[in-house]
C-alpha cells in the first residue's frame, strides 16, 4: 500500500542542512496499524506530512497505492488527500464558526458532492463516532474528546484508505484519550489503513507495528505479537 | 465547489468577524455614497443652469445684451470695463424686418409690490409679448395670456400665476378684476396652469404684463433679452447674422451683444457639466480606490490570522484554486455589499437634500449608482487577488504548525 525507497527530506536552516529524514525505506502494508515514535526533532511529523502529501521529499519515491506521487503537482496532490487520506491532528484543527455537522462537511464541500449526499454521510459519520446529538454544536460547545471526535468524522466522510494522526491523544485526559484510540482503532479494524504519530507508549504497545526514528533514521521497526 | 458553497463558508468567515466586516463595509459604502452625492450635485448643477433653456421651444434665437469675449481687443475701454448699450424695445423692434423670423419676444424682469383688495406682496413681474406664451411652453388654465399686445401695443392687461391668485383673489374670481402693480393698473386677462422656474423664477408666484407697460413701470428702457423664433431650423445661422448685422447698425457699429442659438447652448452646457460630473465622479472614485486598499490591507492580516485554517482547508483536499476563490469571494462579498449599503445611504441621503432644499435639484444619475457599483466590485476582486494568492501558496506544513 505505502511504499518510501531512499527517500530524504532536507531543510535548509541558516547556513546548515538538516536531514529531517534520511534515506528512509519503509513499507506499510493495507490495514496495518503503524505507531511512529521517537523523541521531538526526530522526524516523525515529517514523516507524517510525506506520507500526506503535505510535504515533499528532497529525493526518493513515495508510492502509494502503486502510484509514484513524486511527478505529481499541487492539484493532483489535494485530489488525493482528499479521496484517500484522512488526517487527524492534536490540536483538532476544527473551523470555529462552523457547527460540528459543517466542519465534517468541508471535505466533501471541498469534492462538489450534492447538498442531498452531504447530509447523508454527514449523519452516518456523526453515528459512526457518536455525536449525532451535537451535530449543531460549534467547536467551543464541545468537550477536547468530543472535538477530537468531530474531527474524526471529518477525516472519515471521504472513505480515505489511509488515516493519519498526529498525536491525537495529545490534548486529551486520560479518560477521553482512551475513547479516541478505542475508535480510531475500531476504524482499523473496519480496513482503514491507520498511521500514528505518538509519544505515547500506550498507543505503541497497542499498534500492529512500532517504527522509532532517531536522527531522520529508522532505528526499530518491529511487529508486535499479541497486539 | 459548488458556487453556493464558496458563498456560504465566504459569508460564514465574515460573520465570524463583525468589527472587521462592519469597518470595511463602512468604508466601502462611504466611497459609493460620495459617488453618488457628487454626482448628483453636479447632475443637479447642470439641471439648474440648463432649465432655463430647456422649457423652451424649439428654433429659438436669444439675444442678450453685452458681449463676452475672451481674445482679441485688450484696449483702455475693454479695461475700463464699459457697460453694454442697452437692449430695447426698438431693437426687438427693428427684428421684424427679418422675415424668416416668426415671432419676437423680448423680456423685461423686475419686482413690484402688486395689490389686489386689502392683500398685498412683492411679485416677480415679466413683461413681454404674447409670442412668449409659445416660446416657454406654458399653458393656460383659463382666460387669455395678454390679449391685443403687441410689440407697440400695451393694453392694461395681465396674467398671473396660480399662487398669485391664490394669495390675492382667495377664492373669488380674479379674471375682469384689476390688480394695482407698482403704480400702474392691469386688467387680469389669465391665470397660468404651468409650474416650476423660468429665468430662474417660479412661475407660480408670476405677473406678466404688456413689454412696453413694465419698462415704463420700471422706468428702465432696457430688456433683459430679446427671444426670436424662427421659421424653421435652416435660417437659424443666417437669422443670427442678421441680428447681430441689424444691432450693429442700430448701436453705432459697435456689436455688444451675444446671440447665441438655444440649441447650441443647450448642448454646451451639457458638455460642461458632462465634465464637470465625470471630474466629480473620478473625485468620489478615489475614496472607492483607498477602500479597495483597505480591503487588501484587512484581508492580508486575515490571511495570516486563518493560516491554520488554510492549512487545514489544504490538508483535506482544498486546490490552491479553492482557496483562492474563497478569499477572493470574501473580497467581492464585502466590497459588493459596502456598495449596496452606499448605494442606499447615498440615495436616502440625495432624497433627504432634495425635501431640505427643493429648490435645488438633488439627482443622482443611474450611471453613478452602476459604475460606482461596479467599480466597487472590481476594486474588492483587484485588491483581494494579492491576499487570496498568498493564502492559496501558504505551505500547509508550515501554516498547520502555526498556532491557533
Amino acid at each position: 500500500m505505502i511504499q518510501l525507497k531512499n527517500l530524504s527530506r532536507e531543510f535548509q536552516v541558516g547556513n546548515q542542512v538538516v536531514h529531517a529524514l534520511d534515506n528512509i525505506d519503509l513499507e506499510i502494508a493495507e490495514k496495518d496499524y503503524v505507531s511512529i515514535m521517537g523523541v521531538s526533532g526526530c522526524g516523525k511529523t515529517t514523516l507524517l506530512n510525506i506520507l500526506g502529501l503535505l510535504d515533499t521529499p528532497s529525493s526518493g519515491d513515495y508510492i502509494l497505492s502503486g502510484i509514484n506521487t513524486s511527478q505529481m503537482n499541487d492539484d493532483e496532490m489535494a485530489k488525493i488527500r482528499s479521496t484517500k487520506i484522512g488526517f487527524i491532528f492534536q490540536s483538532f484543527h476544527l473551523i470555529p464558526r462552523l457547527t460540528a455537522a459543517e466542519n465534517i462537511e468541508i471535505p466533501m464541500i471541498l469534492a462538489g458532492y450534492s447538498k442531498k449526499m452531504r447530509a447523508e454521510k454527514v449523519a452516518k459519520a456523526l453515528a459512526r463516532v457518536n455525536l449525532t446529538d451535537r451535530s449543531d454544536h460549534r467547536p467551543e460547545q464541545l468537550s477536547g474528546g468530543q472535538r477530537q471526535r468531530v474531527a474524526i468524522a471529518r477525516s472519515i466522510v471521504m472513505e480515505p484508505e489511509v488515516l493519519l494522526a498526529d498525536e491525537p491523544t495529545g490534548n486529551l485526559d486520560s479518560t477521553s484519550g482512551t475513547e479516541i484510540v478505542e475508535l480510531i482503532e475500531e476504524l482499523n479494524k473496519g480496513g482503514l489503513t491507520l498511521i500514528v504519530v505518538t509519544h505515547d507508549k500506550e498507543i505503541g504497545k497497542r499498534s500492529n507495528r512500532v517504527i522509532r526514528l532517531l536522527d531522520g533514521k529508522i532505528i526499530f521497526n518491529q511487529e508486535q505479537q499479541g497486539a | 465547489m459548488k458556487f453556493s458553497d464558496l458563498l456560504f463558508l465566504a459569508f460564514s468567515s465574515l460573520i465570524r468577524y463583525p468589527l472587521r466586516t462592519m469597518m470595511l463595509l463602512i468604508a466601502t459604502s462611504i466611497g459609493v455614497m460620495a459617488v453618488i452625492l457628487l454626482t448628483a450635485v453636479g447632475e443637479g448643477a447642470r439641471d439648474y443652469i440648463t432649465s432655463e433653456f430647456r422649457d423652451l421651444g424649439t428654433n429659438l434665437v436669444i439675444v442678450m445684451p453685452g458681449k463676452n469675449e475672451t481674445s482679441g481687443g485688450g484696449g483702455p475701454a475693454d479695461f475700463a470695463g464699459i457697460a453694454p448699450r442697452d437692449l430695447t424695445v426698438e431693437d426687438a423692434v427693428s427684428l421684424m424686418q427679418i422675415d424668416t423670423i416668426k415671432a419676437i419676444a423680448p423680456i423685461v424682469l423686475g419686482e413690484m409690490p402688486a395689490s389686489f383688495g386689502g392683500f398685498e406682496r412683492d411679485v416677480p413681474v415679466i413683461g413681454t409679448t404674447p409670442e412668449f406664451l409659445r416660446v416657454r411652453r406654458w399653458e393656460m388654465r383659463e382666460g387669455d395670456f395678454l390679449p391685443g399686445v403687441t410689440l407697440d401695443r400695451s393694453p392694461p392687461v395681465c396674467a398671473i400665476g396660480k399662487e398669485v391668485e391664490k394669495e390675492l383673489f382667495g377664492t373669488s374670481q380674479a379674471i375682469g378684476q384689476w390688480l394695482r402693480v407698482g403704480d400702474r393698473r392691469c386688467r387680469v386677462t389669465g391665470i397660468i396652469d404651468s409650474e416650476g422656474r423660468a429665468i430662474g423664477i417660479d412661475v407660480q408666484k408670476i405677473v406678466v404684463m404688456p413689454v412696453s407697460l413694465v419698462t415704463a413701470l420700471f422706468n428702465r428702457p432696457s430688456l433683459f433679452r430679446i427671444i426670436a423664433e424662427a421659421e424653421s431650423r435652416i435660417y437659424m445661422e443666417q437669422i443670427k447674422k442678421d441680428i447681430i448685422r441689424i444691432i450693429k447698425k442700430r448701436h453705432q457699429g459697435k456689436e455688444d451683444i451675444t446671440v447665441v442659438r438655444q440649441d447650441t447652448v443647450m448642448s454646451s452646457f451639457d458638455n460642461i457639466f458632462n465634465v464637470l460630473t465625470m471630474a466629480l465622479a473620478s473625485i468620489a472614485s478615489i475614496s472607492l480606490f483607498v477602500a479597495g486598499i483597505l480591503i487588501m490591507n484587512v484581508m492580508l492580516v486575515a490571511v495570516s490570522q486563518r493560516q491554520s485554517e488554510i492549512g487545514l482547508l489544504k490538508a483535506i483536499g482544498a486546490k490552491n484554486r479553492q482557496i483562492n476563490n474563497l478569499f477572493l469571494t470574501e473580497a467581492i462579498l464585502l466590497s459588493g455589499s459596502g456598495a449596496i449599503l452606499g448605494l442606499i445611504l447615498g440615495h436616502s441621503i440625495t432624497l433627504s437634500l432634495k425635501t431640505i432644499f427643493p429648490t435645488y435639484n438633488f439627482l443622482p444619475p443611474t450611471w453613478a449608482s452602476v459604475v460606482s457599483l461596479f467599480v466597487a466590485l472590481i476594486c474588492g476582486a483587484l485588491f483581494g487577488l494579492i491576499p487570496a494568492r498568498r493564502a492559496s501558496k501558504l505551505d500547509p506544513v508550515i501554516a498547520l504548525s502555526g498556532e491557533k
